[in-house]
């Protein structure tokens, strides 16, 4: 993926010395391995800031929203569904965006190989096509690939950008899986009080930091209800029961918007599993509805709108 | 101030005389992490481990904490006052927590515990607390603790120092506390010169191995200048504005406090709060000084590496753990923020 860095900063260049866009919103290269940083590029002489690599987690519509200047914007699948999903709910507008598409091998889990090296501390992480090699002090290890993508790459079948004004490189073979929701059917077929028990087991050590929230497009409401103080709906503590109605809000909120684009469960610093919230609901409103969120930029998500032949069996 | 040596093979022993006396915590796992928990036998302790994913304020500072309750009740004789929640303050240990964490607490102890003001559950705590610190034989690469006035083998706000040897570990006492635990201890035997040698030569060689940054010229920035700077713009865009840097932070100590009520009873209860957050500096008026997410980010780091200097003559308050460099989900890095702001040209003088 290395390559796309090049056609990254050189369309880039293009588009700011042509005066197309007024920034460009991309990736800078992390400072320790395994991250990156968000970064926004104004002068063409500065374009080589931008970087790609494994570790774009992070979902860059986050940052178009409400913006009112010419952006270009490098878009993975996923962000590029972000994209649509914030053009069908007048987040940001088409015209504005030149979105520099990037065909997405999948991000590879940081916490998952951190918590496989067991304290062992990487100083370098070079990804190639089939492994992951991490080097540190006195040790090398390598990861198979394919099996430590984040979970949502794993799962994703929409690597290609669906909306883009130019694509970084030929688009990538789009996966065939079986099952993407194994994990949601795991939970549930548990029983009420395992169930109960799982979530609390999760959620244990939350810690109400909101970097979950905060990193999800989707979550742009100008004032959350968890920060509602007039009046207050929530407790502030880390009582179960608000953390729970928090989480569990929270991800309803996401219900036929959420693009399974992994930035929460990436950006939680507690490792919480927080997608499998949002996914269930995927599932449930693509079994109702037969909807993807972020697919069409015309329609307005099956939530947002009434209609006289919604199902209704799950109203008892 | 003595120095013992506890052999490896006799930690089980040391521990248990330590369990007569104190409730012992260190680091333990939880789950994919290492947190400050329960210790009953030596091998409960995570060893070995680079620092905990969380700081050690939660010990004397929890998340969330029940100050005072009250009853609502018309009935009730009482209904209306306000009282203390009742706390226990065992005496506690806290073994291997990393010398950046005490350096820590000594920093939050200026908030928490000064002439003005004296937070009482911090000082009860601090109080029935004792230290025992592991030294950093291999830091972190995002440690740089040594450029924070702390250091691998720092001895601030330590009652004892334990230093790791091939088969035992060299306990230096550098309290009244530490000397009466070590004299209770079980386990412990006299320690050699070449012990303290060998100590002594794994300091210094952890030391070699931090980066240096340079602070020196932030005390004599000029306050507004800095505060006006352009960087702040950069630094600033990626950041989403959640709490983990200062959840994470060991010197972060702002809360907020509610009342939650339910039926006739209620109870006033301190949480961690974040500067991050919009809320935390919303006025009831709905007027908000830092509504901009650019003024909150310039906050929390001009709050540690300005405004603190300026206002103590110490700090930064910042130890230079790294955590927040770890878990921050945007990459941003303390550590280029320290040297935009000390490089950052301003006339001279602290004062606009």
């Amino acid at each position: 993926m290395l390559e796309y860095v090049g056609k990254i900063r050189d369309i880039a260049r293009r588009l700011l010395s042509e005066n197309k866009v007024d920034v460009v919103i991309g990736f800078r290269q992390g400072t320790i391995p395994m991250m990156s940083e968000p970064a926004v590029v104004s002068r063409p002489e500065d374009v080589d800031e931008l970087y790609w690599d494994y570790n774009c987690g992070i979902n860059l519509t986050n940052y178009l929203t409400k913006r009112t200047d010419r952006i270009g914007v490098v878009a993975k699948g996923c962000d590029s569904r972000n994209i649509v999903t914030h053009i069908v709910e007048n987040q940001i507008k088409r015209e504005q965006l030149y979105i520099i598409g990037v065909p997405c091998h999948g991000m590879i889990d940081r916490s998952r190989i951190l918590a496989a090296l067991d304290g062992q501390e990487p100083t370098a992480v070079v990804v190639n096509d089939t492994e992951i090699v991490v080097t540190g002090p006195g040790f090398e290890r390598k990861f198979n690939r394919q099996e430590y993508l984040q979970n949502n790459c794993a799962t994703c079948i929409h690597r290609n950008p669906v909306v883009y004004d130019e694509l970084v490189a030929e688009k990538v073979e789009e996966q065939k899986l079986d099952d993407r929701y194994a994990d949601v059917k795991k939970i549930e077929a548990m029983s009420p009080d395992e169930k109960w028990a799982f979530f609390d087991k999760i959620l244990a050590p939350c810690l109400r930091c909101y970097a979950c929230r905060n990193a999800c497009p989707l979550c742009y409401c100008p004032t959350c209800f968890v920060d509602e103080s007039r009046p207050q709906w929530l407790g502030k503590s880390i009582d179960p029961t608000d953390v729970r109605t928090f989480h569990f809000l929270r991800a309803y909120h996401c219900a036929g918007r959420c693009t399974d684009c992994g930035a929460c469960e990436r950006a939680c610093p507690v490792n919480i599993p927080v997608r499998l919230l949002t996914k269930k609901l995927n599932m449930d409103v693509e079994d109702l509805y037969g909807f993807e969120p972020g697919m069409v930029p015309d329609v307005r998500p099956p939530l947002d709108v009434y209609r006289p032949d919604d199902p209704g069996g799950f109203i008892k | 101030m003595t120095s013992v040596i506890i052999a490896k093979s006799k930690l089980n022993d040391f521990l248990a005389s330590l369990k007569s006396g104190y409730q012992v915590l260190g680091p333990v796992r939880q789950g994919d992490m290492i947190a400050f928990g329960p210790v009953n036998k030596a091998e409960d302790l995570a060893l070995p481990y680079s620092n905990t994913r969380l700081s050690i304020k939660s010990v004397f500072f929890p998340q969330s904490e029940r100050m005072f309750g009250y009853s609502l009740d018309k009935e009730d004789a009482d209904a209306g006052i306000i009282k203390e929640t009742p706390k226990e303050y065992p005496n506690r240990v806290v073994l291997g927590l990393r010398p950046c964490d005490a350096k820590a607490v000594t920093l939050v102890d200026v908030n928490m515990d000064n002439p003005q003001f004296q937070d009482p559950w911090w000082v009860k705590r601090r109080e029935t607390t004792t230290l025992i610190g592991l030294g950093c034989e291999h830091p972190c690469s995002t440690c740089f603790c040594t450029s924070m006035g702390s250091g691998p083998f720092d001895e601030t706000g330590l009652d004892v120092l334990l230093t790791e040897l091939p088969d035992a570990y060299l306990a230096k006492s550098l309290t009244p506390k530490g000397d009466q635990l070590l004299k209770q201890a079980k386990g412990t035997d006299a320690a050699s010169p070449a012990n303290e040698k060998t100590a002594a030569e794994i300091k210094t060689k952890a030391e070699q191995t931090l980066p240096q940054l340079d602070t020196a010229k932030l005390k004599d920035k000029n306050m507004m200048e800095l505060f006006n700077a352009r960087f702040w713009e950069r630094v600033q865009f990626a950041c989403i504005n959640c709490g983990a840097c200062t959840f994470l932070c060991p010197t972060c100590w702002c809360f907020d406090i509610q009342d939650e009520v339910s039926k006739k009873a209620g109870d006033r209860i301190r949480n961690w709060d974040s500067c991050m957050f919009p809320l935390f500096t919303l006025h009831g008026t709905g007027h908000n000084p830092r509504d901009h997410k650019v003024q909150r980010v310039r906050q929390r780091f001009m709050h540690k590496l300005k405004y603190y200097i300026d206002k103590y003559g110490d700090g930064p308050a910042c130890v230079g753990c790294g955590r927040c460099v770890q878990a921050c989900p945007v990459n941003i890095d303390i550590r280029n923020v320290i040297t935009l702001m000390n490089e950052y040209q301003t006339s001279a003088g602290t004062k606009a």
